[in-house]
């Protein structure tokens, strides 16, 4: 299955190639990557979804362990998260499809942040099969590029993932 | 004090105690040379092929227990050194690697031997750092010092930029501070509960196995091993880098385990209901296919590297931390035991399988290499280091050449390296200058780098070279003989004359094709007071038994013919 993996890395050179090259190296294959500063000077965040089994998935998290640069490696998939994802999709307009693509548009809360006379472009976030859902409806109306930024993610609830005493980071 | 970066890095080497390196000197190092003469307590070894250097540093830790450090020059010299970072990340070596880089403004734009080294070695090392600023030299390399030795030890390689070793830091001081890595986690302790339950364990089996790894020894773990060992009875099996470990002597040490170990040793292993782990990692060669493996045994693996566990074979029990610590934990909690019974079991397993030993077969006046490595082992003293280089005599070494003291077995065993035998044992004798030091290499391995023996007479040293010389790529022979209908496809191999060779470097050679004239050959090359280099000319078709096939359960062997067939000695 698709686990959603929160890694936070020291915020240093080289550190994304290290991550890629680990699950390149012990053959994962990443389906999605985002990776941003955080509200902790020095530590950057990913999150990254992955196919694989649970023990596949406890195996990667010990190699990701082993990565001198890692500091902390969460699994949100089975625990209450949300999942947001950002894609921005360019539609053509100059056919008689013009006011379905502005009905779905509404449909799916999405929103229009580029207009011209030929299109369209159109920014809609949600969890992934929101956005597989929206492409889906728009692909018969004519889409003319889109961009996905993939998955991240956050636990529910009032605590803080990040187990700051224990990391030795500090709030910026 | 004012220091170059150069300097900086010499203070560094000297602070971390290291009195040996080895390196090759090129464009982008200069600096660094530059700056050696005012450093005369480190020796520096000058090797023929930076690969070369590399292993060199590599016995050098492997014996000594100490960090080895390698040097490189940008480029090549950095690409040189690749395969001996491969090897000593595979072993779990603690090295670094210092290579030079190209001026930090020129990386980028493929400068004349600029390559991306930490790109490169990304994969394995066990951490690696470039390098572009004078005030970051001191910091990088007490981390990687530091990364290198703890936990599950491994190479570090700091790659740095030329600008950075010309640069000077004016107040330059340094700092001895604790080393604080955010990331970095090389200190476990299992819990209390998981040290009963394994002790429970071990207390209610019938038939256990001690499976013993490199861990024991890199663990320095070996008088805990021991009296956990002796105290319940429970035979042992080693892998080969496990070798050393456990005296080869001791009534409980069975042999070596896995693709060439003894039918004895792999059957009780199958037939065991508990194996007990203690740092090993059921490498491939060592467990054959997993879905037969030891199916009936309940697994304790005590491990350093949390990755490791439940990696190949998923276990009921896994204690993660420093292995000296946790045996001394377990060892109170576990009851005496005799296991005559399953003793007596493993016992007659044993006796019937040495009937077939060559070494135990009349002498039919050819020479196997069975009988060279035997008789080494009966001349040289316990405490003689050996080293090997890949291949069938690394096999028939791990066999018939018993370790019976810790650290004096120098072996490629998870990269199978070859060309690391020569090297390795110059490295070694510079570790323990006082003890013999012998290596034994095929004709195949030995030619890879051969070069090094110009190191052994530029360095004055003395290590003793034994050629097991059958004239093929023996353990690639072998497999083309078992499973590809004989089709020695590049294996047969011509080699120059190794007397003549070794007497062109200033060396001694030797030459033997019996096992009386192996016997004299042996005695006097202890005896000469220089290096020697003995060509065995060891029957040429022979193999490696027993064998376990790639892929194939543990206990199917491919046992040693009853009856010896030999090719006829050309006269």
């Amino acid at each position: 299955m698709l686990h959603t993996l929160v890694i936070l890395v020291e915020d240093k050179p080289g550190v994304l190639n290290r991550i890629a090259s680990l699950f390149r190296r012990r053959t994962y294959n990443i389906e999605s990557l985002t990776v941003g500063h955080t509200d902790i000077s020095g530590l950057s965040r990913m999150t990254i979804t992955v196919e694989g089994t649970q023990d596949h998935i406890e195996r990667l998290t010990a190699y990701l362990y082993k990565l001198v640069n890692v500091i902390q490696v969460e699994d949100l998939t089975n625990r209450k998260m949300v999942s947001r994802d950002l894609a921005l999709i360019k539609v053509n307009t100059q056919t008689e499809k013009r006011t379905e693509i502005f009905q779905m548009v509404e449909v799916f809360r999405a929103k229009v942040v580029d207009v011209t006379t030929e299109s369209l472009i159109i920014e809609i976030t949600g969890t992934d099969e929101k956005i597989n859902g929206f492409i889906e409806v728009m692909k018969p109306l004519g889409i003319i590029e889109m961009v996905r930024t993939g998955a991240v993610a956050m636990e529910r609830g009032s605590d803080s993932l990040i187990n700051l005493p224990e990391s030795g980071f500090e709030k910026k | 004090m004012k220091k170059s970066g150069a300097q900086i890095v010499w203070e560094c080497l000297v602070k971390e105690g290291i009195t040996t390196i080895f390196g090759y000197p090129g464009g982008a190092n200069l600096p660094i040379y530059d700056a050696m003469r005012d450093y005369p307590q480190i020796h520096h070894v000058l090797p023929r092929h930076e690969q070369g250097g590399g292993h060199m540093a590599d016995g050098y830790a492997r014996v000594s227990g100490k960090v080895g450090v390698a040097m490189g020059t940008s480029g090549p010299g950095a690409t040189n050194l690749v395969t001996a970072i491969a090897t000593a990340h595979m072993d779990s070596i603690p090295m670094v690697f210092i290579t030079a880089q190209v001026t930090s403004k020129l990386i980028g734009y493929d400068a004349f031997q600029e390559t991306d080294v930490t790109g490169i070695t990304l994969p394995i090392t066990k951490h690696n750092y470039l390098v572009t600023d004078v005030e970051d030299i001191m910091p990088t390399l007490r981390e990687a010092f530091y990364i290198a030795k703890s936990g599950r030890p491994g190479p570090v390689l700091v790659d740095i930029t030329k600008d950075a070793q010309q640069a000077f830091v004016s107040d330059w001081e340094y700092d001895d501070t604790q080393i604080v890595l955010k990331g970095y986690r090389p200190d476990f302790t299992p819990a209390a509960s998981s040290i009963q339950q394994a002790a429970d364990l071990i207390n209610s089996a019938k038939r256990p196995v001690i499976l013993a790894g490199h861990g024991v020894l890199m663990g320095n773990a070996m008088s805990e091993f021991k009296e956990f060992a002796e105290k319940n009875n429970v035979p042992v099996a080693m892998t080969l880098l496990g070798m050393g470990g456990f005296p080869a002597h001791h009534p409980l040490n069975l042999g070596m385990m896995g693709m060439h170990g003894e039918s004895w040793v792999n059957t009780a292993i199958q037939e065991a209901d508990l194996l007990l782990a203690f740092g090993m990692r059921f490498d491939d060669r060592v467990t054959g296919s997993l879905n037969s493996y030891a199916r009936n045994a309940k697994k304790i693996h005590i491990e350093i590297d949390p990755s490791e566990v439940n990696k190949n074979v998923r276990v009921d029990v896994g204690l993660i931390g420093n292995i000296k610590e946790i045996l001394a934990q377990v060892t109170p909690l576990v009851e005496k035991n005799e296991r005559a019974e399953w003793r007596k079991v493993i016992a007659d397993l044993k006796g019937e399988t040495a009937v077939r030993d060559i070494v135990n077969l009349p002498d039919s006046g050819h020479l196997y290499a069975a009988h060279v490595i035997n008789e080494l082992r009966r001349l040289v003293s316990r405490d003689t280091i050996i080293t090997t280089d890949v291949g069938q005599h690394q096999m028939w070494t791990a066999q018939y050449f018993k370790i019976e003291e810790a650290h004096t077995m120098v072996t490629s065993g998870g990269l199978g390296t070859m060309g690391f035998g020569l090297p390795s044992a110059i490295g070694a004798k510079l570790a323990k200058p006082d003890r013999e030091v012998w290596t034994v290499v095929g004709d195949g391995g030995f030619q890879m780098t051969a070069a090094e023996l110009s190191t052994i007479a530029q360095e004055k040293i003395k290590v003793n070279v034994a050629i097991i010389n059958n004239g093929f790529l023996g353990m690639v022979r072998q497999w083309q003989e078992f499973f590809y209908d004989k089709n020695y496809a590049s294996t047969p191999m011509i080699s120059p004359d190794f007397v003549k060779l070794a007497e062109a470097h200033g060396l001694k050679g030797l030459r033997a094709s019996t096992r009386a004239e192996a016997q004299v050959a042996i005695q006097e090359a202890r005896e000469y007071p220089g290096s020697v280099v003995i060509d065995f000319r060891v029957e040429q078709e022979d193999s490696v038994y027993p064998m376990v096939p790639a892929g194939a359960a543990l206990n199917e062997m491919i046992r040693r013919p009853s009856v010896i067939v030999e090719t006829p000695q050309d006269e």
